[in-house]
């Protein structure tokens, strides 16, 4: 097994074993999504309007709860020194620690999607895009979290400045994911949106390895 | 002694498709080294300078203890010489059969390091914290480690139930199967009884038969008959 795969593994393995982090970004976010329609009240076609908005905003918000652990974990108990020192390059480690972190969160946040749609009473075609946009999405917000998790890794409350950091560079997501679903609604095309957005996650998901890199590095030497 | 491959591996370039399939230059061997060098180093952590003129010079298969109080800088100068700080000046050179370098990414991928902490995960059980740092480093993961280090019976044991010794002795094993040839250890006697600080001086006696270099950060002698380096206030020279 190669050590990208060997790192992958192991980091799907400890977030399946860790008190299920997946598992309370799971419960908080189907919890948002329940607690909203309750707030709003049975307007139903309100709750579909705002459906893509807030589910977008809640996978976000729940994707953050583990995000804050990505390198913290290795860093205190010494494993990205030793990491850091193995043939595999610290820009591939973030990749790996980025992958690992969608397969175990932002797949699972994508996968349930469809069934807390039925909440809003969105559509099935607008639930198709709502889908869609998470699974093209939310590698983006692994991506960048990434970025915001190394340069708070020293940080003793890293966990409360990540969000500062990071939800600002999301916007993109948010308007081009809620955007598709609301134009979807409308049953207005969407490729544009879903085109934006995926380019987005590309160059999140190609260029974050870089800065995430860059940045354990310097926390490595501190 | 297993994981103590005395094989002279040649030095590969590294290319941009090992570089992304992860395997680059000293994957799944051991390059050897004819010694490293220290000249005048200088540490400096924020606006402290922590130590300066530090200068050494460790052939292969000799080993330099490193002693001072605490704060004198022994765990910086390791983690300088592993790469992760970089020296406020002065060179580390690491020479080979190739010739010599002074780049620190090059000198990381010869280390094996043991540092403060254990680098263990409680989740995982003794043989997949083996096999994952053996993986890890472009190693098969080899079980007999875990009988070398006495940790055989509790290799399915999550390593939450391992006693502080007992983690100690996992490092070793994972020290072992990455088959590095510098090895920097912080504190290696550190938690271990009797028993197991005579197996770190019997593994440390190995790696140096073989070939290896060994800069330990020690308040305990090494018994390997090696030089030491006392870290101070003032600037150092061997």
């Amino acid at each position: 097994m190669s050590p990208f795969a060997t790192l992958l593994l192991r980091d799907i393995r400890l977030a399946a074993r860790s008190g299920g982090s997946a598992a309370l970004a799971l419960s908080f976010f189907a919890l948002v999504a329940t607690l909203m329609p309750l707030g709003v009240g049975a307007d139903l076609h309100l709750l579909a309007r705002i459906a893509g908005g807030t589910l977008w905003v809640a996978a976000i918000l729940a994707a953050l709860l583990s995000l804050d652990r990505l390198f913290q974990g290795d860093f205190e108990d010494g494993s990205l020194d030793l990491i850091a020192l193995s043939p595999l390059p610290l820009e591939l480690t973030a990749l790996a620690k980025i992958g690992a972190h969608w397969l175990s969160t932002g797949l699972p946040l994508t996968l349930l999607s469809p069934l807390l749609a039925l909440l809003f009473n969105l559509p099935a075609p607008a639930t198709l895009i709502l889908f869609i946009s998470l699974l093209v999405g939310t590698p983006a917000v692994s991506a960048v979290g990434a970025i915001g998790a190394s340069l708070t890794l020293s940080l003793k409350r890293g966990g409360l400045i990540l969000p500062l950091i990071i939800l600002p560079l999301l916007s993109p997501v948010v308007i081009f994911g809620a955007g598709a679903v609301s134009l979807a609604l409308d049953q207005l095309g969407v490729q544009n949106a879903l085109g934006l957005l995926a380019a987005f996650a590309f160059a999140a998901v190609l260029l974050s390895p870089f800065a995430a890199a860059a940045s354990v590095r310097l926390n490595l030497g501190g | 002694m297993a994981g103590l491959d005395p094989a002279i591996q040649g030095h590969q370039k590294p290319c941009l498709w090992l570089w992304m399939a992860g395997s680059v230059a000293g994957h799944g061997e051991r390059n050897m080294i004819s010694s490293l060098t220290a000249e005048n180093l200088v540490c400096v952590r924020g606006d402290k300078r922590v130590f300066e003129g530090v200068s050494f010079r460790v052939a292969a298969g000799h080993a330099l203890a490193v002693e001072g109080a605490n704060g004198a800088g022994k765990t910086s100068l390791l983690r300088m010489i592993a790469g992760f700080l970089a020296p406020a000046a002065g060179r580390l050179i690491v020479k080979n059969a190739q010739g010599e370098s002074d780049d620190a990414e090059e000198r990381g991928k010869l280390v094996g390091w043991l540092g403060h902490q254990d680098g263990l995960k409680p989740q995982l059980t003794v043989i997949e914290q083996l096999n994952f740092f053996a993986h890890l480093y472009g190693k098969q993961a080899d079980p007999s480690l875990l009988e070398q280090v006495g940790l055989a019976r509790q290799r399915d044991l999550p390593c939450r139930y391992l006693s502080a010794g007992q983690r100690r002795r996992l490092a070793l094993a994972r020290l072992l199967a990455g088959t590095r040839a510098l090895w920097l250890l912080d504190e290696p006697f550190a938690a271990l009884d009797t028993a197991g600080q005579r197996l770190v001086a019997q593994l440390m006696a190995g790696h140096c038969k073989a070939g290896g270099i060994i800069i330990a950060a020690t308040h305990d002698p090494l018994g390997l008959g090696n030089e030491t380096l006392r870290l101070a206030n003032e600037s150092l020279k061997l």
